[in-house]
This record gives structure tokens, C-alpha cells and sequence, in this order.
């Protein structure tokens, strides 16, 4: 419903409500462009008319006009009360989610989403919901204020520690959706991002009770979208940068000094207890209680993917 | 009306054009333990501008890094504290004193027809304290600079290890200089006019100085308990914004920008004030609505105190305070919309010069109306709500500071250039750094409207390929900026060596400070100054 060929301008339309966010932010934006060539144009057209050539030799001096003066004040005045009730009505038509949502909970902590389904079924770094059916997401922090973004939902809210704030939206459109933290949130909080998929019914359900495993990717490809979508890639790089973490680049066999003054070949038993108990042999040079524990987040096929990828990363 | 603005009650033309401000006394000590608020501000002209420097150079830094996805010149945590500086100085160091205490200093006490300011040396302690305030800011830089963005927003600020608390030392310091400065400014405002200089019959750059001034009195010692209170939190432990001790994140948020909101106004009066007198001048003309841009600064300072909240419309607080908060803001539109209005109908049927001050006034009018009107889209809840902490935020605030304060300020520089150092600086490579600033301006901001409404959020080190084309191009308008700004710093210092002697009043405005000498001498005045009908009363 992008009327005004403004469509370059928004994200994807994910739902009626984005479309009808988008519909006011066109209309503020044509009215705002009437203004704008309006207060620009009479001015441009005022230093072409009334460049000053010589002397300045009879200029009219007035000092105001009184009813122009109320025009000018009482019109916007409206015109921004019109904005005001609108924008209100279409926030409060989005702030009460429907009884029969979906309710997903959803922890923040740097920097890494994870959700948790009615079930018990846990995500991380990506989560699926149904077409059309309405979601409500109950969140909370670990740690510091992050904020939960979903560009084309046109929602947004602050994700608290120590409180409990809550998002609906209800998805229209199939396919992967994008999620941002938009509350500075340190190093990582560029990276601190999740997907949304939004599934037919059908496709929905059999995720939901396989428990949210991906039961076809071959283990390196999977692999490779985990180190992503489990924000691995925040920390360890596969490019050999040092960032938070040591490399993933070559790390397969290698081996590493632990910091204590033993040594360990990173194999399957390393990389899963590093995943698992991250603070059991920290490599030398880097800090400890830095990496979360996935206890309980990865399944044994996502361990064993991640294995599979790094395998490949020579 | 014939009779002059000034009459001279007792002439003393002789010494007028030997002896000035700048040569009266010699000497470093001189300039170090001076009184005279020219001197005092000339000293805050330099170090503004040396902390704008700073805070461009690191402005070019973000930019650069942000050409491309992934690392450019340095990692992320080099990122976050490059663009807390930036911030940072930018506002504490820069803006909030920029108008008010260099040229506000120097020009207010001369546009009453006084000869200095209420309390001499209050004025001398701000600069010092300013300067104490920024040694800790800067400091902070050495001492591995904060990376928490220059709202400090807890529990992030109290939890990181980088030198936080040696910068809102230096924010909790600067304040009070903002403070004295107000103090000042209200008080030389009130007691200190020439004789028959009425409220009404004041400059305009006087009521936009009055009302920044109530704020800054008002607002800044709000900032100053918050800043305290973080520091006691980080230090001492006490429990007050971190939940995991028992304290309220949010609760941070609603004392900073209760300060930081009206903060806003401190930035932005002062910018309409010199635009104000700028444009009846260029325009040979009577100001359109005298009565309605004083008494729109005092709207603006009163309902300014009355909004902070709609920077918190995602924080979780209340659909009852985000729409009062929503619809405070709209109507703190309407004075800014009526100033605006003032201003273009003021060139109405003028006698329209275009100097170089007169090209930033216009600039600003562009700039500002986009920055305004962008503002709509913000103050509206539901399109906030997207909006918010995206890329359209920075290019909104941009607009409105660097496109409005920032460029007010280098249009006031150029139009008391000439009072100040009694140098006329070169017309021709103004006009040019003036054009250059202006269209590295929009290439710079106005692409970051596009990224942010696309759902770019702000301070990312990193962001998803699809923006990258208009990173790209947002980068290369920071360089032509960039260009501007070095091409100014060039002729301006030029002009104090080789720049013509300026005539006392080069641009044929009515003010007081036209009438005296270019520079002005160590009392302002040779004369005993009387203002016999208002500032813009131009003969016809």
C-alpha cells in the first residue's frame, strides 16, 4: 500500500499494521514536503525578487499583521493535532495483544537472543512463528537494556533487566524477517541479531514439534548458519582476526595453551565442553566468564554441526 | 523615525580607532586574569573551536569506519568510544557553550549598551571551570575512553570498564559553568540595559539569550545530581539505576533527559537568536512579529521542560505518558514553526544582500525547516516507534543541531567577525567553505533519513549489507564537510594577518554594537549609550 512511491524508503510491509504506520508516515511526509516548498520556496523566490542592488531606497517597513499571524500559528496547530490523535490511535491499536497469541518468551543477553516456546522448545538467534496468527513476545534482559527490533513489523520495544515488557505483532507475509538490538549494548550490539521466520501453518507445526531442529541440512551447511544465527560469529571470526574469542580459522586439531600452563588438541570432546562449560579450559590470552553457556540451547545435531563446520574452516 | 539609535552623550571620537580591547593591556597575564567579557570570550571562541576540531576529526573517524560493513580502520570497541567522544565533546564541549559563552559573551553586554557583564568574575570562574571540565573529558580519552555513548544510559554505564566516571566528572563540571554563565546573562539582562532600552525595544539575540539562560539556570543542575548519582552507583555501589541492586534503569533515563530534553533549547535558541539578527539586517528591514519571536523563546523554554519523555517512547513507560508526552511535543512545535514563518516574511519586500552571513541565515532556514519537519514523524507514537534509535534519529538531530545551531554559529561568526578582530575576512572563499559546508551537509544527513526509515539502527559498528551503498555515499559528503570546515579555519585565520580593516559598521545594522568601533574599545563604549527606538528600525 506504498501509494506515493515511497516504497524505497520502508522495509517490507510484514503485516496490516506496518502498512498502516507506513500510510501515516506518508501522509507526515507529503504534508511535510508542502511545507517544506512552501517556507524554502517563498524564501528562494524572496532573494531573487528582492536582491539588493545599489542603495537600499524605500523599503517598506511593517512590522506584523495580526491576522496573518494567527494564520500561520492556528493551522499548524490543527494540522499537528490531526498527526497526534492518528499516530496515538494506530500505537494503541498495536499495544494490546489479542487473547489467543502465541506467547513466546524472549531473554536478551549480550549479545544473544533466545526464545522459549510454550512448549519448552528453545531457540537461539532465530525463531519461527505462523502466518497470520497473532504473537505476543514476553521479554527480559540478563544484563543491560537491549531493545527488540523488527524492521518490518514496524515494532519496537526496550528489553529491561529486572522487568518484563512485552511486543505483538501479527505476521502476514512468509519468509525471514530481520531482528536488530537498538539499544546500545557494547561491542557485540552491532552483531546481536535474530531471525524471524514466519512459516505457513503446516510448516510452522512440524518445526514446532520436531523442537525446533532442522532435521534435513547436511551438518556443515547447518553449521555454518548456526556459527550466524547463534551469534558465534560476534566473537570468533573465520578470517583469523582476534576479536572477543580465538579464531575459528584452522582450529580444527590445532593445539592451544590453556590458561594454567596445560595444552589441549581441539576435538569433538574440546569443542563441546567449550560450548557447554565455556569457562572449563579457556585458551591463554583470553578473558574468562566472557562466553555464555549453551547448556541446554544448542541440540546434540547443532553441536555436531558446528563440529562439522569447523572442520572446514582450514 | 530620524533620530539615531545611539546619541552620544559624551564623545571621546579621538581615541576611538587607537585604542581597543585587544590592545588596551599587554601580555599574557593580561588575557589570563582579564575581566573584560570580550576577552573572555575570545578565550571561549578559541577553545570551542579547538573542541569542535576534536569532535569533527572524530565525526570523520565514525564516518570512515562505517564505509563498508565489517572492520575498516579499527574494531568495535575503538568504534563505541570514537563515537562517545563525538558525541560527547560535541555537546559538552561545543555546542552548549558555543553560542552563549564565545559570542553570547562577547556581543550581549555591547547589544544592551553595557559595559560588561552583571559579575565580571563569575564570568572569569565559568571559563576556568569550563576548562577544568574538559581536562576530565579529554582525560577520560587516556584513561581508555568511555564507550557508553554520551547519554551514559545505566545499567550499561555502570557495568563497563572503560573510564566512565572521569567523563561525567567532566559533563558534572561543565555544568556549573553553564550555570554561572546563565546566572550571568539573566542578571546583566535585567539590570544592566542602557538607559530607555525596554524589554520590548531589546534585540532579539538578548530574549533568545534570556531564555537559554533560564534553562541552563533551571535545567543543568538536574544533569549534574543525575551524573552524581551514576558516579555514586559505579563507585560506592548504591543501589539507584541497576536492578541487580535494587534500582530502576528507567528511572536514569527520565533524569537525563529532563536535563538533556530542555538541553535541546539551550542548543537551539541561541542559534535562532543570531538568525534573528541576521536576516533584518541583510534584508535592510524591520524583523516581521518582533513580540512573537521573544515571547516563542519563552514558549520554548517553558513547554521544552514538558517533553522529555518522547525519548522513551519504546522504554517501556506507560501509553498514558507517551501520549501526553506525544502531544506536548506537537505543540512545542508551533513556536518553532512561528519563528520560521517570522523570519521568511521578514524578507518580504527587503533589500536582500547576500553576504556571507546572510547565506548561512538561509542555510539555516533550509536545514532547520527539514530538521522541524522531520521532527513530525518522530513526536507521532506509532511511526516512533519504528523510527526510533534507527539512522533517521541521527540525521533529525543533525539537522536540527549542526543544520541549525552549528550553522547559526558560523553565520554569527562571520556576521561579528568584523566587531570582534576588526578584520574583514575574504568574501569570495567564505562564500565558497559556505557552500561546500552546506552541500556536504545534506550529502552527509539526508541519506541517513533513507538508512534509518530502511531500519538501520544507530550506533552499529557493523549493519547488514544492504546499506552499504548509502553508507557510502553518506561517508564521502562527511569529506566534502570535512573540506568546508579546514577551507574556513583557513581564511579566517588568514584574515587576522592580512584580512582589510573593518569599517565599524560593514554591513549598515541599527544595534548598539555597530555604532562603536571595530574592535570595541576596553569599555565598549566612548559614550554613554541611550536606545531611543527599537533594534531593526531602519530608515525607509
Amino acid at each position: 500500500m506504498n501509494m506515493f512511491l515511497l516504497a524505497p524508503f520502508m522495509p517490507l510491509q510484514g503485516s496490516e499494521y506496518a502498512k498502516s504506520v507506513d500510510l501515516l508516515y506518508e501522509f507526515i511526509f507529503w504534508l511535510g514536503v508542502v511545507f517544506f516548498i512552501g517556507i524554502v520556496g517563498s524564501m528562494a523566490y524572496f532573494v531573487f525578487k528582492y536582491k539588493r542592488v545599489g542603495e537600499p531606497r524605500n523599503i517598506p517597513q511593517f512590522s506584523h499583521n495580526f491576522a496573518l499571524e494567527v494564520t500561520w500559528s492556528v493551522i499548524p496547530l490543527i494540522i499537528v493535532i490531526v498527526i497526534f490523535f492518528w499516530g496515538f490511535d494506530s500505537y494503541m491499536s498495536n499495544r494490546i495483544a489479542p487473547n489467543d497469541s502465541l506467547e513466546i518468551k524472549v531473554y536478551a543477553k549480550k549479545w544473544q537472543w533466545e526464545f522459549e516456546y510454550p512448549d519448552g522448545t528453545r531457540t537461539l538467534g532465530e525463531f519461527h512463528v505462523p502466518k497470520d496468527k497473532p504473537v505476543k513476545l514476553i521479554m527480559s534482559s540478563d544484563d543491560v537494556i537491549h531493545s527488540f527490533f523488527l524492521p518490518t513489523m514496524r515494532q519496537k520495544m526496550d528489553v529491561l533487566p529486572g522487568r518484563y515488557t512485552t511486543l505483538w505483532f501479527q505476521p502476514t507475509v512468509e519468509g525471514k524477517h530481520q531482528v536488530f538490538c537498538t539499544e546500545y549494548c557494547g561491542d557485540g550490539h552491532s552483531e546481536m541479531m535474530a531471525e524471524l521466520t514466519v512459516d505457513s501453518q503446516d510448516k510452522y507445526k512440524e518445526w514446532i514439534e520436531n523442537g525446533g531442529l532442522d532435521k534435513d541440512t547436511p551438518l556443515d551447511q547447518l553449521g555454518a548458519r548456526l556459527y550466524k544465527s547463534r551469534n558465534c560469529n560476534t566473537c570468533h571470526s573465520i578470517d583469523g582476526t582476534r576479536i572477543q574469542g580465538p579464531t575459528f580459522k584452522g582450529i580444527w586439531g590445532r593445539t592451544e595453551r590453556i590458561t594454567g600452563g596445560t595444552t589441549v588438541v581441539v576435538d569433538e570432546n574440546y569443542v563441546r565442553e567449550s560450548v557447554m562449560d565455556p569457562n572449563a579450559k579457556v585458551v591463554e590470552g583470553y578473558e574468562r566468564g566472557v562466553m555464555p553457556t549453551y547448556k541446554g540451547l544448542l541440540k546434540d545435531r547443532e553441536v555436531n554441526a558446528i563440529i562439522e563446520y569447523m572442520k572446514t574452516l582450514k | 523615525m530620524s533620530t539615531k539609535y545611539v546619541d552620544s552623550v559624551s564623545s571621546v571620537e579621538s581615541t576611538a580607532h587607537s585604542e581597543n580591547y585587544i590592545n588596551a593591556k599587554k601580555g599574557l597575564m593580561s588575557w589570563i586574569v582579564t575581566l573584560d567579557h570580550k576577552r573572555i570570550g575570545v578565550m571561549y571562541l578559541g577553545s570551542i573551536l579547538f573542541a569542535f576540531m576534536l569532535g569533527g576529526l572524530m565525526a570523520l573517524l565514525v564516518r570512515l569506519e562505517l564505509i563498508a560493513p565489517g572492520r575498516t580502520i579499527m574494531g568495535p570497541k575503538t568504534y563505541n568510544q570514537v563515537f562517545t567522544l563525538h558525541g560527547a565533546i560535541m555537546v559538552f564541549l561545543f555546542i552548549i557553550p558555543s553560542i552563549p559563552a564565545a559570542l553570547g559573551n562577547f556581543m550581549l553586554p555591547i547589544l544592551l549598551g553595557a559595559k560588561d557583564v552583571a559579575f565580571p568574575r563569575l564570568n572569569l570562574a565559568s571559563y576556568y571551570i569550563y576548562v577544568v571540565g574538559a581536562i576530565f573529558c579529554v582525560a577520560s580519552l587516556l584513561m581508555g575512553a568511555a564507550d557508553t555513548g554520551w547519554t551514559f544510559y545505566t545499567p550499561y554505564s555502570t557495568t563497563t570498564g572503560t573510564s566512565v566516571v572521569s567523563m561525567t566528572l567532566g559533563a558534572f563540571i561543565l555544568g556549573f559553568s553553564s550555570i554561572f554563565t546563565g546566572l550571568n546573562f539573566i542578571a546583566t539582562i535585567h539590570k544592566l540595559r542602557a538607559p530607555g532600552m525596554t524589554w520590548g525595544k531589546m534585540p532579539l539575540f538578548c530574549w533568545g539569550m534570556y531564555a537559554t539562560s533560564v534553562i541552563q539556570v533551571i535545567a543543568t543542575p538536574v544533569l549534574g545530581i543525575t551524573l552524581l548519582l551514576l558516579i555514586m552507583e559505579k563507585v560506592l555501589g548504591v543501589g539507584i539505576f541497576d536492578a541487580k541492586l535494587g534500582g530502576d534503569p528507567v528511572l536514569y533515563q527520565h533524569f537525563f533527559w529532563f536535563y538533556s530534553h530542555p538541553a535541546v533549547y539551550i542548543m537551539i535558541l541561541p542559534g535562532m537568536a543570531i538568525i534573528s539578527e541576521i536576516i533584518p539586517v541583510f534584508s535592510h528591514k524591520t524583523i516581521f512579529g518582533y513580540r512573537a519571536i521573544a515571547l516563542s523563546s519563552v514558549a520554548i523554554a517553558i513547554i521544552g521542560f514538558l517533553v522529555w519523555g518522547h525519548h522513551m517512547f519504546t522504554s517501556g513507560q506507560s501509553e498514558l505518558a507517551g501520549m501526553i508526552f506525544s502531544f506536548l511535543t506537537f505543540l512545542v512545535a508551533i513556536p518553532s514553526g512561528i519563528k520560521v514563518f517570522n523570519w521568511v516574511a521578514t524578507m518580504y519586500k527587503g533589500s536582500i544582500s547576500l553576504n556571507t552571513p546572510m547565506l548561512y541565515a538561509l542555510a539555516f532556514l533550509f536545514l532547520f525547516t527539514i530538521g522541524g519537519l522531520t521532527g513530525l514523524f518522530l513526536g507521532t507514537l506509532s511511526v516512533d516507534v519504528h523510527l526510533h534509535d534507527t539512522y533517521f534519529v541521527v540525521a533529525h538531530f543533525h539537522y536540527v543541531m549542526m543544520g541549525g545551531t552549528v550553522i547559526a554559529f558560523f553565520g554569527g561568526l562571520h556576521y561579528w567577525w568584523p566587531k570582534i578582530t576588526g578584520r574583514m575576512y575574504s568574501e569570495s572563499l567564505a562564500k565558497i567553505a559556505c557552500a561546500l559546508t552546506f552541500i556536504g551537509f545534506n550529502v552527509t544527513f539526508l541519506t541517513q533519513f533513507v538508512l534509518g526509515s530502511r531500519g538501520m539502527p544507530r550506533r552499529y559498528y557493523n549493519y547488514v549489507d544492504q546499506f552499504q551503498p548509502l553508507h557510502a555515499f553518506s561517508t564521502v559528503g562527511s569529506w566534502i564537510l570535512g573540506l568546508g570546515f579546514l577551507l574556513m579555519a583557513f581564511y579566517l585565520l588568514a584574515s587576522l594577518k592580512t584580512g582589510k580593516k573593518a569599517s565599524d559598521n560593514p554591513w549598515g545594522g541599527v544595534t548598539f554594537e555597530w555604532q562603536t568601533p571595530s574592535p570595541p574599545p576596553e569599555h565598549n563604549f566612548n559614550y554613554v549609550p541611550v536606545a531611543t527606538h527599537g533594534p531593526y528600525e531602519y530608515k525607509s
